[in-house]
């Protein structure tokens, strides 16, 4: 059997996975990345509208800092993210931006002078200072206070990814692509606590299967959204890295409920219309062709965040205003007013697909439009260094973790941002990990080779079972379960059935077995047959934790509870499978400390304020504004911020200093 | 929606699509070539990526082929489409004949059917040609980033939006005599970093990498590339640009190395 052993395994070679393994290589560690399909591959090319970074170079962005950063991801969140995380991540981001700006990403530039732009289907003309020439641009995206999301056309993501997985080339880092984690290793160590040593993993072109041992693991593999029928994401999007976390029994998923719908899908391929076609100016639209979405939400209207919008779209659909279609209702994206030349320049993607897909040209067109799953909060449940809760030396960040800058609503612009700043953070805590004497493996090769036999025993049972259940069969059952009942818009009696219906596929999983294709090397047909296996459980943690969370908070929004309780929910669900026999996992919470928020909870600023208060919210308010007003005489926006929430001491050291900016000069204290 | 309820709600006058599929697992013993053909009902906006998942799902499970994000963004589902090479997930069947027939793209190794390992040869070029920024000095990521004429960076992202899918390999002819040849996809990288004033690379240092017959020089600029590059980059001015610039820094180190010409009569 085949050992393979290196400092940091990193499991995913998205924007991520990549960033942590340049980190940690450039610390000196030997790092080796597995992926399912050549890193640029990776679903991270797919970005499309921007990065969320404070530079406040651009006109519209002008007077942006990490404060105002930090409130949008704040309030975006309903209150639900880790502030501590989230201050770390906004002081961080501008410094992400600007070195994968050195590293290659051909950033938008600001243009000196005049140009014009549509706000509020109005043509404006915006005038840019001659000193912010030639530096990074901005757009407008959804629930932020300022224009702050840098980007490059349409294709944000792919330049991100080509500069990070070209820097992994220069720093000649070990990637291994078509690789595929299965399971991961771990023991309880000499010093008697539970320890990750790496994983099992399946050659997708040979079938081989081969052990990775290493003193830090790293999961980076993206969201579970394939959970659905239908996806904004890329079809490897199928949380098999949260599944063998889960599996471990030891490792915790945080917030699976916490799934985000965009609004601009489109119909009815689920290819996405970024969230900057509204940021240029877009709208939405419905039957009569009215722009519905003002008599919603007056103040930020289209651009309200992302769960408000497609709840919005979603009633205004049930009021009978959807465009009918064979496949059901939908409603229209006008892009039309921002002119030909904006949309081939700087919506180039959308542009394309608009073309390929619908055969419609979006400068004339209306673009047909639905909310669809898009982004999942929840993941692998970690500490501030990326580091699992409960299994040391299990690592995770990018979208597969619950590191929790997001809580129950992601802004837009901000996953990539998370993405680099989790890569760029996590790398030195892994880094000073694998420093340590404590970190060496003491595992024995005996246990490493239980878990690949293991393994090789579960394939092997799913190939030489006969009259077993088709997972096909299975999958789509999932899927449509996820669709109909755990969706938007969600409810008790709906979700109890979903959680049902799936505990009786989870069981009908246990017996599958692969039809009509017996090879043990690449065959799709084996490898959907164990993904479907882990996928089920993906979906039961998801749809369970809706059910139980009996509040609506962000994107989770139940019909039978309208109101979001801080008194009751202010609170993480946490979830560990530590009973395999089970059908169910087993569900914990974490309190959310309000007495340490920085931005205690509030309202959001959307509808009508529905929140069951918790009385300490007004106390610490309170706390907070006597705190500000004493600040104000002798102190600046830093001093404030350190006297509400100390932060920067968690931080690796490199990363606590200022940002600059053009109206706020570079101090290096 | 899954795939089967698509077809299910196709009209009646649905085509039936016959799909010519070479089929070859090179890991499996005593595997050989052979076209088998499919026959299944088109629906509506049917992509080949909705097609050819409904043959896995219902026809044959061991078929195998590459989709990641099924958008025309990745790069990976690129085969050779009634001879030609384009990207599956963006081709609707409706732009086809009822035959239709596929093949896996040549010059990269099979890993079997529709599926090719364009990951390694991407990388070995990546590799070769250095293909990253060359900076002098580490940028302060605490400081102002450089600034960059606005242009300038629409320019390198024109070319930087390569998706590495292999079309404009399958579609040279070049590289089926000279498999060193580094293609169209990687004269179109040297043309984004030498116009990025970040790398500090000077025009000798790329003479270096594609100043020989496995470089520039052989391209033929008959332009299969660029009738088949799925994001249509601007090859064609690209590889003769590079062409011109090459020529010259060939010339003058020519002179430079020539004893006959270095001291002026
Ligand atoms: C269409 C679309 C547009 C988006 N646009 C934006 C945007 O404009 N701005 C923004 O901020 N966010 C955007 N997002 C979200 C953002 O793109 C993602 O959240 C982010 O890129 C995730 O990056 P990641 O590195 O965590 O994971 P990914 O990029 O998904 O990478 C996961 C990696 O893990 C590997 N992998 C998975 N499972 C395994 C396994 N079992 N074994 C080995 N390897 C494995 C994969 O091969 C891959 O390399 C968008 C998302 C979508 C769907
Ligand atoms: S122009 Fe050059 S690179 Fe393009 S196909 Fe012809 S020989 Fe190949
Ligand atoms: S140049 Fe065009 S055809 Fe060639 S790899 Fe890049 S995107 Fe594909
Ligand atoms: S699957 Fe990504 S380009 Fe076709």
């Amino acid at each position: 059997m085949k050992i393979i052993y290196t400092d940091v395994l990193v499991i995913g070679g998205g924007l991520a996975g990549l960033r942590v393994a340049t980190g940690v290589k450039a610390r000196g560690h030997d790092v080796t990345v597995l992926s399912l399909v050549p890193p640029k591959r990776s679903h991270s090319a797919a970005a499309q509208g921007g990065m969320q970074a404070s530079l406040a170079n651009s006109a519209m962005g002008a007077g942006d800092n990490e404060d105002i950063h930090f409130a949008d991801t704040i309030k975006g969140s309903d209150w639900g993210a880790d502030q501590i995380v989230a201050r770390m991540f906004v002081n961080t981001a501008p410094k992400a931006i600007r070195e994968l700006a050195a590293w290659g990403v051909p950033w938008s530039r600001v243009q000196r002078g005049d140009h014009q732009a549509i706000i509020n289907t109005k043509k404006v003309t915006i005038h840019e200072r001659d000193d912010a020439h030639g530096l990074i641009n901005a757009r407008d995206f959804g629930g932020t206070k300022k224009w702050r999301t840098c980007f490059t056309s349409d294709g944000t993501g792919h330049s991100m990814l080509y500069a990070m997985d070209n820097k992994a080339h220069e720093q000649k880092i070990d990637v291994q692509e078509r690789m595929e984690a299965l399971a991961l290793i771990h023991d309880i160590s000499s010093k008697n606590e539970h320890r990750c040593y790496g994983a099992v993993v399946r050659n997708l072109m040979t079938g081989e299967l081969l052990a990775y041992v290493a003193k830090a693991t790293t999961i980076a593999t993206g969201g579970y959204g394939r959970i659905f029928s239908v996806s904004t994401n890329a079809i490897i999007c199928e949380g098999i890295g949260q599944a063998i976390a889960l599996e471990t029994g030891v490792a915790t998923l945080g917030n699976m409920e916490a799934i985000q719908f965009h609004p601009t899908a489109i119909v009815p391929v689920g290819i996405l219309a970024t969230e900057g076609c509204r940021g240029d100016g877009g709208v939405l639209r419905d039957v009569d062709g009215y722009r519905f979405m003002p008599d919603y939400e007056p103040e930020k209207k289209d651009l309200a965040s992302r769960d408000v919008v497609s709840r919005r779209m979603t009633e205004h659909i049930r009021k009978g205003k959807g465009v009918a279609s064979r496949y059901g209702d939908h409603l229209w994206l006008d892009i039309t007013l921002l002119g030909r030349d904006h949309i081939e320049k700087n919506l180039r993607e959308v542009n394309d697909i608009c073309h390929n897909f619908l055969g419609i040209d979006p400068a004339k067109d209306w673009i047909p439009v639905r909310p669809t799953q898009h982004y999942s909060m929840g993941g692998i449940r970690t500490k501030y260094t990326g580091e699992s809760s409960t299994l040391k030396g299990l690592y995770s960040c990018g979208e597969a973790a619950c590191w929790d800058l997001h809580g129950f609503n992601r802004l837009g612009g901000n996953s990539v941002s998370e993405t680099v700043v989790a890569g760029m953070l996590v790398a030195e805590y892994i880094a000073d990990f694998c420093d340590a004497v404590h970190s060496t493996v003491d595992i024995n090769s005996d246990v490493v080779e239980h878990f690949i036999k293991c393994e090789q025993g579960k394939l092997d049972t799913l190939l030489t079972y006969e009259n077993g259940e088709d997972a096909y069969e299975l999958r789509e059952a999932m899927e449509t379960i996820m669709m109909e009942k755990v969706g938007i818009f969600r409810n008790g009696k709906d979700l109890e059935i979903a959680v049902k219906e799936l505990q009786k596929l989870l069981k009908r999983s246990k017996q599958i077995s692969v039809k009509r294709s017996k090879s043990k090397a690449a065959n799709p047909a084996l490898e959907n047959a164990y993904r479907t296996q882990k996928m089920i459980k993906i979906a039961l943690t998801a749809a369970y934790g809706a059910l139980l969370r009996t509040e609506s908070r962000g994107a989770h929004s139940r019909e039978d509870y309208p109101e979001r309780n801080d008194k009751e929910w202010l609170k993480r669900t946490i979830m560990q499978w530590s009973k395999v026999e089970e059908d169910l996992p087993q569900v914990s919470y974490e309190k959310i400390d309000i007495n340490s928020m920085e931005l205690p909870p509030g309202f959001r600023g959307y509808g009508k304020d529905m929140t069951i208060s918790h009385p300490t919210s007004a106390i610490r308010q309170q706390a907070v504004d006597q705190a500000r007003e004493k600040n104000s005489i002798i102190g600046d926006r830093f001093s404030l911020q350190e006297m509400l929430m100390p932060y920067k001491h968690l931080l690796p050291a490199k990363y606590r200093t200022k940002n600059e900016r053009l109206d706020e000069g570079f101090s290096n204290e | 929606m899954s795939n089967s309820q698509i077809a299910s709600k196709a009209p009646k006058q649905a085509r039936q699509l016959h799909f010519h599929i070479l089929r070859f697992d090179p890991h499996l013993k005593g595997d050989k070539p052979r076209i088998e053909t499919f026959i299944i009902e088109e629906s509506p906006g049917m992509t080949l990526f909705i097609a050819l998942n409904d043959i896995r799902r219902n026809h044959d499970a061991s078929l195998k082929f590459d989709f990641v994000c099924r958008a025309g963004i990745c790069g990976s589902c690129a085969m050779v489409i009634n001879g030609k090479p384009g990207l599956a997930c963006h081709t609707l069947t409706a732009t086809l004949d009822t035959d239709i027939s596929l093949a896996p793209l040549p010059v990269f190794e099979l890993i079997g059917d529709l599926s090719v390992y364009t990951g390694n040869w991407m990388r070995g070029l990546n590799e070769r040609l250095e293909a990253w920024i060359h900076q002098q000095e580490e940028h302060d990521f605490n400081r102002l980033e450089e600034p960059m004429e606005p242009d300038l960076a629409d320019e390198i992202y024109e070319l930087d939006r390569c998706i590495e899918c292999g079309c404009c390999i399958a579609g040279c002819g070049t590289i089926q005599m000279r498999e060193e040849f580094v293609g169209a996809v990687g004269l179109n990288k040297i043309a984004r970093y030498q116009i990025d004033p970040r790398d500090k690379r000077s025009d000798a240092d790329y003479y270096e990498l594609i100043g020989d017959e496995d470089g520039v020089f052989s391209c033929m600029t008959l332009l299969g590339c660029e009738d088949v590059c799925p994001k249509n980059l601007p090859l064609q001015s690209r590889i003769a640009y590079l062409r011109r610039k090459m020529l010259q820094i060939g010339l003058t180190s020519v002179q430079d190395n020539c004893l006959c010409v270095s001291t002026p009569t």
